[in-house]
């Protein structure tokens, strides 16, 4: 197996001051908010490699800036070696950017409402200048609808087919890598079953690579071959889903899977987390989590754990053990 | 083998409806029908645009011709024989003979010509700018945004003589009237442009959030290509409310300009000049020549508001 991605100390940070005016007016500082702080790591080719974490963890802009719809602002995003902001051969750029796709989160808004689906499927090859012919009769076979649904609109779908329209853009121009940005949170759970198997057929027909990302525990542990675990913009915890969910390391990967409901243990007394996320803006000091964490000490004040191996699992807890 | 459509599964389609079949059974032809305000203005408006565009097979004397004209007509009250002459004009004659009604459905070409080409540019220059503010941001929004508000300060009527004014001082004396229509589109569609601009800026914000955009922007299309592709179909309902809105006023502005003299010149009188002309005999009884072209103005303007309102309400779903 070879890597496809490597991440590395990827971090972004955002201005959310107020406007230059209003700043001078009312003398506050520059707000930086850091959504993504020195995340690395690493997918393996035809894998599915998934993020998880709460809202405001940064899984999402980590996801845009892997397909460049955000630049980083410090740290490098390399697909097959290549550093694409940094590459000035425009045409490997462009070779690169059609190996990666995106599939949204929510399929009401990732499809433009006034295009055919004929249309929003081809648009892909079609940008490029490439030829088009029969190629979305083909695709919205293989995601499981008719070749005549190319001639409708988007209104006319439900939201599981809208998913599996999104799915057949992302099709489109071959990739080797389709970013999922929580592809299935808006859909009902019994089309989220659909959506993903539909997923993991492809994967393994076409050779694909998924990076998946989620907030939802159960279906990681469905799709994902190697989890990571974000916690306030830093990566916490890097496992594969049986470690992860037999033996997670890291507290705060504990803390979420005792939270998580189960079926086998229905009226179980659940011990809900405590706390909660800190603010991006001012994080705490040291390990971001050691407000939250009952096994914090002074030096989880003071110091920013590194991401460590104990056993197979890779976590970045001052206090973990194997 | 039946003609029933069948799709790969065996599923029965719908068989597609044409254009016009789906335009008939929409939710928006039912409305109408079901709307006598509608219909009504709707009748109005198609009635005297018809009359304005076959003007030349309608009307019974070509007003602009001077070799027609006999100046022993002048002032023939509507529908009664001339004194001197013995002939009979539908709605009377004006000063120098012409036939009033003639005049009106000319006019009503220029007025309708300037009030929809107005509109045109402001709608092209107001929806341009309003993406381009609404898309990119940062300075450039706010350039143009902060113009649209001063512009916003002054009544459009004064922009637009403004905009007259200078603009007939930088053409030639020769080709003045000539140009004077072509000088009047721009000078209103200046005045007009903000309304398209405010409105596009502000749905293009709703818009380029959305994933459509984002899906666009990773696929590696261009901006102008995402703004006039993808954002442009999204934001045109409104737009095609406020431009029939603003037909309304482009031709009521064309008339008071021409009423203020300096619009349409004489050679080639919109409705506006001949309510300035008409407006010299109100007082010595020839009532005739100003009030026909002034109720034919006031149906014109009337019916296209109205249209422009049941419309807004039309594409408005909330007010279903």
């Amino acid at each position: 197996m070879s890597t496809l991605v490597s991440i590395r100390n990827l971090t972004r940070v955002f201005d959310v001051s107020k406007p230059w005016l209003n700043r001078v007016l009312e003398n506050e500082p520059k707000r930086l908010l850091t959504a993504v702080s020195d995340v690395s790591f690493e997918v393996e080719e035809n894998t599915v490699y998934a993020l998880v974490g709460e809202s405001g963890s940064g899984k999402s802009t980590i996801g845009k800036m892997l397909v460049g719809l955000l630049r980083p602002s410090e740290g490098e995003v390399e697909i097959r070696g290549v550093n694409l902001a940094a590459e000035s051969d425009a045409k490997t750029v462009d070779q690169i950017r059609s190996d990666i796709q995106m599939i949204f989160q929510d399929p009401y808004a990732s499809l433009n409402p006034r295009w055919r689906v004929g249309d929003i499927i081809t648009e892909p090859v079609v940008a490029r200048g490439g030829d088009a012919t029969g190629l979305a009769a083909k695709l919205l076979e293989q995601v499981g609808l008719a070749a005549e649904d190319a001639q409708k609109f988007p209104h006319e779908f439900s939201g599981g087919q809208r998913q599996r329209i999104g799915v057949a853009r992302a099709l489109a121009s071959n990739p080797k890598l389709i970013v999922c940005d929580e592809p299935t949170s808006a859909l009902d759970v019994s089309v989220q079953a659909q959506v993903l198997n539909l997923m993991s057929d492809l994967k393994d027909d076409l050779g694909l690579t998924y990076l998946f990302i989620s907030h939802d525990l159960t279906v990681v542990r469905h799709m994902a071959d190697v989890i990571g675990v974000l916690y306030l913009g830093r990566l916490v915890e890097e496992a594969d889903p049986d470690a992860l969910f037999t033996t997670p390391k890291h507290p705060y990967t504990q803390m979420l899977l005792a939270a998580a409901p189960r079926m086998d243990q229905i009226g179980r007394e659940v011990e809900p987390p405590k706390g909660e996320i800190p603010d991006p803006i001012n994080p705490p000091t040291g390990c971001a989590f050691h407000p939250r964490c009952p096994l914090a000490t002074d030096v989880c004040k003071q110091k920013r754990p590194e991401l460590r191996y104990v056993g197979t699992t890779r976590v970045a807890c001052h206090h973990a053990e194997g | 083998m039946t003609d029933e459509l069948v799709d790969i599964k065996g599923r029965a389609q719908a068989p597609r409806r044409s254009r016009l079949g789906e335009f008939f059974s929409s939710d928006f032809f039912y409305m109408f029908r079901r709307s006598p305000v509608a219909i009504i203005s709707f009748a109005v408006v198609a009635l005297l645009v018809l009359a304005a565009l076959l003007a030349p097979l309608i009307a019974p004397y070509d007003p602009f011709n001077p070799a027609s004209l006999n100046l022993m007509n002048g002032f023939t009250p509507p529908s009664t024989p001339n004194a001197f002459t013995g002939d009979t004009f539908l709605l009377g004659t004006d000063d120098q003979g012409r036939d009033v009604f003639s005049t009106i459905l000319y006019g009503m070409r220029i007025s309708l010509f300037v009030g929809f080409a107005a509109v045109l540019f402001a709608m092209v220059l107001g929806v341009l700018l309003g993406l381009i503010a609404g898309y990119v941001g940062g300075w450039i929004e706010t350039l143009i945004m902060r113009i649209a508000d001063i512009q916003l300060t002054f009544p459009s009527i004064l922009v637009a003589m403004l905009i007259f004014g200078v603009a007939k001082g930088f053409t030639p004396v020769e080709y003045r009237d000539q140009m004077a229509i072509w000088v009047l589109i721009v000078a209103i569609g200046l005045s007009d442009w903000v309304q398209f601009a405010r409105v596009v800026r502000g749905a293009t914000l709703v818009e380029k959030n959305k994933e459509y955009v984002q899906a666009a922007k990773m696929i590696g299309r261009t901006g102008p290509a995402i703004m006039l592709k993808h954002i442009l179909p999204n934001v045109l309902s409104p737009v095609l409310v406020i431009a029939t809105i603003s037909l309304a006023l482009a031709i009521i502005a064309e008339a008071t300009l021409s009423f203020l003299g300096v619009g349409a010149p004489p050679t080639q009188p919109s409705l506006g000049t001949l309510i300035r002309i008409g407006q010299g005999f109100l007082f010595s009884g020839e009532w005739w020549i100003l009030l026909f072209p002034a109720a034919t103005l006031l149906a014109l303007a009337l019916s296209v508001n109205l249209l422009g309102d049941w419309l807004r309400d039309a594409l408005n779903p909330r007010l279903r």
